[in-house]
């Protein structure tokens, strides 16, 4: 089909030769001068993400699996997906107690791992890159270790984010942390459960992806 | 006007007559502005975004091949196949060829609209592969057999009676509920199975990044990242405009597009596709294409002022703003595009001798235009499609169509009158004597006098009661 090709791009040169676009300048200062101090930042979040549903939950950089663990457990959830290989999954790992939701890990490929995941997964929990202020946003770049169906494909998906990691715009994130350099396979930015209005305009939460998200804050 | 002619007049006016359907439209429309306000309050942020938001675009244009070669390159780089088609049978044939090699026999598909463009279900269909609409809305559209009235929200035009009942008669499962939450769990329950099983899934693109390689989707259900992460194979469908040259590129215009659209600050997920899965990684497809399809649009792009209308970011906003869509609805376009953006989008894809109508569907007040996100003057690019109806030329497919001889004449006829005083003079006087009587079951007035009094001549033209005034004529 390069036959194809060469006649799109051809036809495209020429009418763009025949008459020339001088764009204007892209002023980017109305992202740049978005800004929000310290201790707003989390609370607009947290305003913004509670607004569609989005649950949080509030800890510390000790207690976290032991808190993880207690609400799930007085949620009556089965089990939790998590990645065994990262940090958190070895904190998971060693910290969590008998009696609570069986951890599973998320250790093959999906081929050996699809009807399970579909079918008797409760909730997955995942690490963050941070969050962003304007939009209410967290930052999310699956890797090996923790995969993308991870927060997708759990009723109930986890997601622990530190309290320092904040970003003003998702312009800033992506332009301080120089994202056009290497773009990983899937980068995601996720802003509550699933949801749709497609039902006569009415709300309804859990549609495709999880049903609940819950942001797990660690100061 | 040829033969394949679509026919907006004819249905809208039998949308008119739906009340159900207006009431569906006016409540869903008059939400839908005024959220979108809220979210747009200051001032000078919108001016800011906006004017950000339109250069982005026209930078794109503006080195619209050199990007698409870009695009192409660091996808390839990134392992994600590209293939170009200059039409929609084209890329139905790329499409089809894919899942024949691979042996598929479901598909899955998050909501594209270049794909409604192709009508890719039924192509796939009639080659006995199933292709599932994903999005709850187009889902619901396919189980109706209809399709899509708004580019954003598909099923807009039925309320949630109708949709249980839908539910109920088509879904072997359902019970019947007008329970929106309930509704939306069986649909979940119903395509849970189908990802989970789906040999390919199909998605749109909402912007391409040439600089990166990055494949942008928005959404709010996660059926897009669904479809584009459990099937071995993901096939991302995109119309070549589509490009825009960096990565930073992408937050302003993501802004400006789910405000607009559904007046959120952001969907739910941004999902940004680099590249299939690689060596270690547990899921993701193995294959990803990008199909760059033409249809038309290079066409567009060779005139100066059309071109605007490839600034698109398929917003929707537009149609809920419109006198004419929010009163006749989606469907009456008959089209993949309705609203304001359709209507100058549809004449210059499929030709005006087929679509020479829709430039007409519109009252010039201009409401489009002061919304629209990347500022389309889509008022100007009407009128111009309105001229090049009825004046042979090559600047659009199917120009000169829509000329009428007796259309001709009688404008002729207008500006020797409007030249001449006397003539002037003459005719106004005609008209006030002879202008009551004529009846008002005559055949062009008629449309008009059915719905409406006929208006009455004054006795006296204004030259008239101006000179009684003393007011001399020049
Ligand atoms: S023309 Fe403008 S308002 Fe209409 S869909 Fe496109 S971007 Fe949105």
């Amino acid at each position: 089909m390069s036959e194809s090709r060469n006649a799109i791009l051809g036809k495209l040169r020429a009418g763009r030769d025949a008459h020339p676009l001088t764009p204007p300048e892209s002023d980017f200062a109305v992202l740049r001068n978005k800004r929000w101090e310290g201790a707003e930042r989390l609370e607009r979040i947290r305003r913004m993400m509670e607004a569609v549903h989005t649950e949080f939950l509030e800890t510390t950089e000790v207690d976290w699996p032991a808190d993880v663990q207690a609400f799930l457990k007085a949620q009556g959830t089965r089990n939790l997906l998590f990645g065994p290989a990262t940090e958190a999954g070895a904190r998971l790992s060693s910290e969590w107690t008998e009696g609570g939701p069986e951890l599973v890990p998320y250790a093959d490929r999906v081929e050996t791992f699809k009807e399970r995941l579909f079918d008797g997964i409760d909730a997955g929990i995942t690490t963050t890159l941070g969050a962003i202020a304007d939009t209410g946003s967290l930052i999310v770049w699956p890797t090996p270790e923790e995969p993308r169906l991870m927060s997708l494909v759990p009723h109930m998906h986890l997601a622990l984010l530190r309290a320092d990691a904040l970003y003003d715009t998702f312009w800033q994130a992506m332009t301080e942390n120089r994202w056009a350099d290497g773009m990983p396979t899937n980068a995601l930015l996720i802003s509550g459960p699933s949801k749709t209005a497609d039902i006569e305009q009415t709300l309804a939460y859990g549609v495709h992806g999880p049903k609940r998200l819950v942001v797990v804050v660690i100061r | 006007m040829g033969e394949t002619s679509i026919n907006f007049a004819k249905a809208s006016s039998a949308a008119l007559q739906d009340q159900q359907l207006r009431g569906n439209f006016r409540r869903a429309m008059d939400g839908l502005m005024s959220k979108r306000a809220v979210q747009f309050a200051d001032t000078a942020e919108w001016n800011g975004v906006r004017a950000l938001g339109a250069s982005v675009r026209l930078r794109a244009l503006s080195k619209l091949p050199e990007l698409l070669e870009k695009l192409e390159a660091n996808c390839t780089r990134n392992g994600i196949q590209v293939h170009w088609a200059s039409t929609t049978d084209e890329a139905n044939a790329i499409v089809l060829s894919i899942m024949q090699r691979v042996n598929a026999k479901l598909v899955v598909k998050g909501k594209s609209m270049v794909s409604e463009e192709m009508h890719l279900n039924a192509f796939l269909e009639k080659h006995g592969i199933e292709s599932l609409e994903s999005d709850l809305g187009e889902y619901i559209v396919q189980l109706d057999e209809a399709m899509p009235s708004h580019i954003i929200m598909p099923a807009i035009h039925m309320n949630t009676k109708q949709i249980a009942h839908l539910f109920k008669q088509k879904i072997k499962e359902a019970e019947y509920t007008e329970d929106v939450a309930q509704l939306t769990d069986l649909a979940r329950r119903v395509l849970r199975k189908k990802f989970a099983t789906a040999d390919v899934g199909i998605s749109g693109v909402n912007m391409a990044v040439a600089e990166t390689g990055t494949l942008c989707l928005v959404e709010n259900e996660g059926n897009g990242r669904m479809s584009t992460t459990v099937p071995p194979v993901h096939i991302a469908v995109m119309g070549l405009e589509k490009v825009v040259e960096k990565l930073e590129d992408v937050p302003p215009v993501i802004s400006l597009l789910t405000r607009s659209a559904t007046a959120q600050p952001i969907t739910t997920y941004v999902n940004m596709i680099s590249s299939p899965r690689k060596e270690g990684e547990k899921d993701g497809p193995n294959e990803i294409h990008l199909v760059i399809l033409d249809n038309g649009r290079s066409g567009i792009y060779a005139d100066e002022e059309l071109r605007n209308t490839l600034r698109c970011i398929r917003c929707g906003a537009c149609m809920n703003h419109c006198p004419v869509y929010t009163k006749v609805g989606g469907h009456a376009y008959q089209a993949p595009y309705p609203g304001p953006i359709g209507s100058i989008l549809m004449p210059q894809v499929e030709g005006l001798e087929k679509r020479g109508e829709l430039p007409h569907a519109c009252t010039m007040c201009n409401a489009c235009v002061e919304i629209c996100p990347v500022k389309i003057p889509i008022v100007e690019i009407m009128g111009r499609l309105r001229s090049e109806a009825v004046h042979p030329g090559d600047a659009v497919r199917g120009a000169g169509s829509h000329a009428s001889k007796a259309e001709a004449m009688v404008w002729k006829g207008w500006s020797m009158t409007y030249a001449s005083p006397l003539a002037y003079q003459f005719a106004t006087a005609l008209l006030a004597k002879l202008g009551n009587a004529a009846p008002a079951s005559l055949p062009l007035l008629k449309e008009w006098t059915n719905v409406r009094s006929k208006p009455r001549f004054a006795n006296r033209t204004l030259h008239a009661l101006a000179r009684e005034k003393g007011i001399p004529d020049v």
